[in-house]
């Protein structure tokens, strides 16, 4: 083979920055400053609402000033010159500071919380970064920050100036413009400032439980267990808490497989998920390093669909277990075989799903939906033998081990460190393509029935690879448009990137009848005699 | 076993022995001495502009050729023996063919200006040129690209986006003059323009390249006498089939490889397909030499299908093609000739604030539909396929607009401004039609 020549000295000239870009550099600099110092040293800058306000200040204006420095003055269009000189985009050292930065803050986050200085000052005061917090925290919910209000904020944040960011990289494109307004709302409104201030108007007197409308089960793998329960059907979080019961039951059974009918499973992963929300915006720039090859396609599929599993399976054995004891609030008013009958009634529907998938899916893939079937039917089978057994637990295991083994493992090692302080290194979706059980449970209904695909524009596709290249989520986009075959995947979020970066116009994210979806042996127009083509 | 050998890993050969394989099992042999591996060649630009890696611009995981059965060789074929079928590599021992597919692509003109061998100066096709304009551009900040077509454009935002300054030395009076009607041709002007760093220069030719001591170019002479200095020169006046090592054999050529209708050459079991063939009775209103990507990859299947048994002739369809000018986005369906033919009349309509422009052009009496020109806009090529065979009017093209629509949902929308404005220039009273979902409307007779 030839020489392979390193393109990355990409003249210097790209890389001097204009005034713009050195304010807003300057900017976060000085926030990352303050976050490090407080964090590290555990020192309380006072007065706290000064440097709170400096640093949300830097974190949120630096970014949206580096960007319109980067792209000021240029025509609309796509922004992906020299990602790949870049040391922070192309995993570089920027990238692999970035990463460890981000990885130590979530060890701190889930494990460490007093180098946040979380509660831990003279009665239970915060100190250190949590303690800028305190007038922001007490403003919206009357109560002290603490390391869990710290990241919620960052987090919004995150979203809505990098999402301001999002939108001037891509101005003009609408579809863009529309997601990301919603995703901005979606975290600032419902998933951090209405939670935070029912909370303070004591909405969770009775118990905690989430208080995002859009934070969906099985995504919310706590919904259904026993204490989450009980604190939505406390007397004190009346009337409010039983509302969020009945929301969040509604928004798993019905309006999650509807939508994701209608649309696709982009309405939730690109348009309302907070995970989603970040990677769109914060993880723009890294989208490209997810892996494409097939291998990490078995990987993913193997992995996403086995957490989904796990989590229903775990859902389930909690709520068996929530039935058998007389304790809970729920079941003073019920009898116990109330519950079960709902429990098996639930996982007889998951099977019959499955075999509706089943025989209503086109593709070799469908099988996959006949095992999902049976582990149903087992799962079933299992829970029925410790029914009549008298058995506690559904499948003789203890489900609290099961969900702190999950809350471990998933939640902080996948979704956190993995999910996020990965994102410099592989990308900006980790989370959403191999850990996401909302993202299985969706990408089966986009998979087997759904009006969703992408479309491609005939013969028109040169086999560039820019669409599979800034596909979030691994896919091989190429592959497909270049055969004139309809993007029919479980994974696609729907971004619509892979759209935006097309050179020629192949690609469209479409909405139609189910007829012709799939379409396994196109036909690449452009050419009559060919002998699979049409007439 | 029967063994097809073919020499050119581009577009045409690999979609050739991806079809063979497809239906047959006979022993398939890829040569390139340009690389191992097929990569998108129209995605070079986007390796030096650091959109990808030029891993990234390989179409298929290295572990297909295997799992297929294409063997790949990395060496030049120096020499073919039609006589004894064999081919001369210069590393590899000779190797037998039974069948032979000539897919050798192209080379960049040279049209023996003055100076075109000084370090600095150089075309744009293959991985090695592109390597060689990694090392030509180092550092520099002028450059000066010749010939105003596709690949020069390419090479202009290539260069500026490495804030390397372009002057642009285009022959015609107009940009791409040759291909686009002047309305056209005058809005990708005006879309350049916007760039920062680029300078067109109408209607100027390149006379003399200049080097410094090292033999490096210094500067450049145009034909009008303008001396502009520049550390680079990129030469983008067009291609032509790379044939030079058959030349001397027995194989009919012209300006390329001389081909019938199934694709078969002068010469037994030896076929030609894609940039290298040539014609010997154009088709339809199509050129001799097709020197672009999808006529490569018809080819390519066409001739698949002769040598696995089902003898066919390559019928391509009506026209179409894409480009990208810099931001500016070009589709075109059927023919939209930069002069028109007897009969022809144009319907434009533009908008310059976002910067649309559609070009349609239909005959001025059976009002049939000929072709459009798509700036800024996307269109569905399905539906403009099916309207061309069917004869579709303008005014059935312009009804279902809405439908043809390939833009990403929520983009604006100018299919009602589009039909007012025709209705008010020809005094016609087309109605739009509310936007139906696409595949209906392929199934409506015209
Ligand atoms: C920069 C650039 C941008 C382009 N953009 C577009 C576009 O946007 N749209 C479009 O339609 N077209 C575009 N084209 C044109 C398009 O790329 C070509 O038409 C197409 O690639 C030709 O394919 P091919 O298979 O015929 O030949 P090639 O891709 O040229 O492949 C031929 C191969 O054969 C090898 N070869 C030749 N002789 C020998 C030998 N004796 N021994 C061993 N190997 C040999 C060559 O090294 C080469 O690798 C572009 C071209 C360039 C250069
Ligand atoms: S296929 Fe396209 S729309 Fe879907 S996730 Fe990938 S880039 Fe986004
Ligand atoms: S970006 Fe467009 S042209 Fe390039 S490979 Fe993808 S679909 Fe084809």
């Amino acid at each position: 083979m030839g020489t392979t020549i390193n393109y990355s000295i990409a003249g210097d000239k790209t890389q001097n920055l204009n005034l713009m870009q050195k304010l807003g550099l300057t900017l976060g600099a000085i926030s990352l400053f303050i976050l490090l110092l407080t964090w590290l040293t555990g020192l309380t800058l006072t007065p706290n609402w000064l440097y709170l306000f400096i640093l949300l200040f830097g974190f949120s204006a630096g970014p949206v000033l580096y960007a319109i420095g980067t792209y000021k003055g240029l025509p609309a269009g796509i922004k992906n010159n020299g990602v790949y000189f870049n040391s922070l985009t192309n995993r570089g050292a920027l990238g692999w500071i970035g990463a460890i930065i981000l990885t130590l803050f979530y060890v701190c986050l889930y494990w460490y919380g007093d180098w946040f200085g979380d509660g831990t000052g003279a009665k239970g005061a915060n100190e250190g970064t949590v303690a800028l917090f305190d007038p922001l925290s007490q403003f919206m919910r009357g109560a002290p920050a603490d390391k869990w209000f710290l990241y919620g904020t960052f987090y919004t944040v995150a979203i809505v100036f990098l999402g301001v960011k999002f939108m001037y990289k891509y101005r003009k494109n609408r579809y863009h413009f529309i997601r990301t307004v919603v995703v901005m709302f979606s975290q600032l409104v419902l998933a951090y400032i209405l939670p935070y201030v029912l909370e303070g108007l004591n909405a969770t007197a009775g118990g905690y439980y989430s208080l995002n409308p859009v934070n969906a089960w099985p995504l919310n793998s706590d919904f259904l267990t026993g204490y989450r329960i009980d604190a939505r059907i406390a007397p004190e979080n009346q009337p409010l808490g039983v509302a969020y019961m009945v929301w969040g039951i509604i928004l798993f059974l019905i309006v999650t497989p509807f939508v994701t009918y209608l649309v696709g499973k982009r309405w939730y992963c690109s348009w309302f998920c907070g995970c989603g929300g970040l990677a769109e915006t914060a993880g723009d720039n890294f989208r490209h390093l997810s892996d494409k090859s097939i291998k990490a396609w078995k990987i993913e599929r193997w992995l996403v669909h086995s957490i989904m599993v796990f989590v229903m399976l775990m859902t389930v054995a909690v709520m068996y277990s929530y039935f058998s004891k007389s304790e809970f609030k729920l079941m003073m008013y019920f009898p116990a075989w109330v519950g079960y009958s709902l429990l098996f009634g639930l996982l007889g529907l998951a099977v019959l799903l499955f075999l509706f998938l089943y025989f209503k899916g086109k593709g070799k893939s469908r099988n996959f939906m006949l095992v999902g079937a049976v582990i149903g039917m087992v799962m079933i089978i299992s829970m029925l033998f410790s029914y009549l057994g008298n058995s506690s637990q559904a499948f003789g295991i203890n489900s609290n081990t099961i969900k702190k083994g999950y809350g471990f493992f998933v939640g902080a090692i996948f979704s956190g460190i993995v999910g996020v302080g990965f994102y410099p290194l592989l990308g900006n979706r980790v989370w959403c393509r191999f850990g996401c059980p909302m993202a299985g449970y969706m990408g089966i209904i986009q998979r087997f029935k759904s009006r969703f695909r992408i479309t491609t524009n005939g013969g028109q596709c040169i086999s560039c690879g820019n669409c599979s290249t800034y596909c979030e989520q691994g896919i091989d986009v190429r592959a497909y448009a270049q055969k004139g075959q309809n993007i029919v995947r479980a994974a696609c979020v729907g971004c619509g990137v892979c759209t935006s970066v097309c050179p020629r116009g192949v690609l469209k994210l479409e909405n139609g009848p189910e007829e012709g979806r799939v379409n396994d042996n196109p036909i690449i127009i452009g050419h009559e005699g060919h002998p699979t083509l049409r007439r | 076993m029967e063994h097809v050998v073919i020499i050119g890993n581009g577009i045409a050969g690999v979609t050739a022995a991806r079809h063979i394989r497809k239906k047959s099992d006979k022993r398939i042999t890829i040569i390139s001495s340009e690389s191992k591996y097929f990569f998108s060649r129209t995605a070079l630009m986007y390796v030096y502009m650091g959109h990808m890696r030029f891993e990234d611009i390989q179409p298929y995981e290295n572990h297909f050729w295997k799992k297929n059965r294409i063997d790949l060789i990395e060496d030049y074929v120096d020499e073919v023996d039609f006589q004894s079928k064999t081919l001369k590599l210069l590393q590899t021992p000779p190797i037998h063919y039974d069948q032979l597919i000539l897919a050798t692509g192209s080379k960049p003109n040279k049209f023996g200006w003055k100076g075109q061998d000084f370090h600095g100066v150089q075309g744009l096709y293959s991985k090695k040129d592109l390597d060689l304009m990694e090392q030509n551009t180092r550092g520099i900040s002028e450059a000066v690209l010749v010939g105003g077509g596709l690949i020069g454009v390419e090479m202009a935002e290539m260069l500026l986006s490495r804030n390397i300054n372009v002057t642009f030395l285009i022959r015609e009076k107009t940009f791409w003059g040759n291909a686009l009607p002047e309305s056209d041709s005058n809005f990708v002007t005006q879309h350049l323009n916007r760039h920062h760093g680029l300078t067109l220069l109408f209607e100027e030719e390149l006379d003399e390249i200049i080097p410094d001591n090292s033999k490096r170019v210094k500067e450049i002479k145009t034909k009008s006498g303008k001396i502009i200095p520049c550390q680079f020169v990129g030469l983008a006046a067009g291609v032509s089939p790379n044939i030079d090592f058959l030349k001397k054999s027995e194989l009919e050529t012209d300006k390329g490889i001389l081909v019938n209708p199934d694709l078969s050459t002068n010469q037994k079991d030896v076929y030609a397909i894609g940039d290298c063939a040539q014609f010997r009775t154009p088709i339809n209103d199509r050129g001799p030499v097709e020197q672009v990507w999808y006529t490569g990859r018809m080819m390519g299947e066409t001739v698949a299908q002769t040598i696995v048994g089902n003898k066919l002739n390559y019928q391509p369809s009506h026209w179409f093609n894409s480009a990208k000018f810099f931001d500016l986005e070009y589709q075109t369906y059927g023919r939209v000739w930069a002069k028109p033919k007897d009969n022809e009349t144009s319907f434009i309509w533009k908008n310059d604030k976002e910067e649309v422009l559609l070009h349609f052009v239909f005959d001025k009496d059976s009002k049939e539909f000929k072709g459009i020109n798509t700036f800024g806009l996307r269109l569905r090529h399905e539906l403009f396929e099916k309207w061309l065979n069917e004869k579709a009017t303008i005014q059935h093209v312009l009804k279902y607009l809405k439908t043809a629509n390939f833009e990403p949902e929520f983009f604006k929308h100018f299919e009602k401004e589009i039909v007012e404005s025709f209705n008010q220039e020809f005094d016609e009273k087309v109605e739009l039609a509310p936007k139906k979902w696409w595949g209906k409307l392929m199934k409506d007779k015209v």
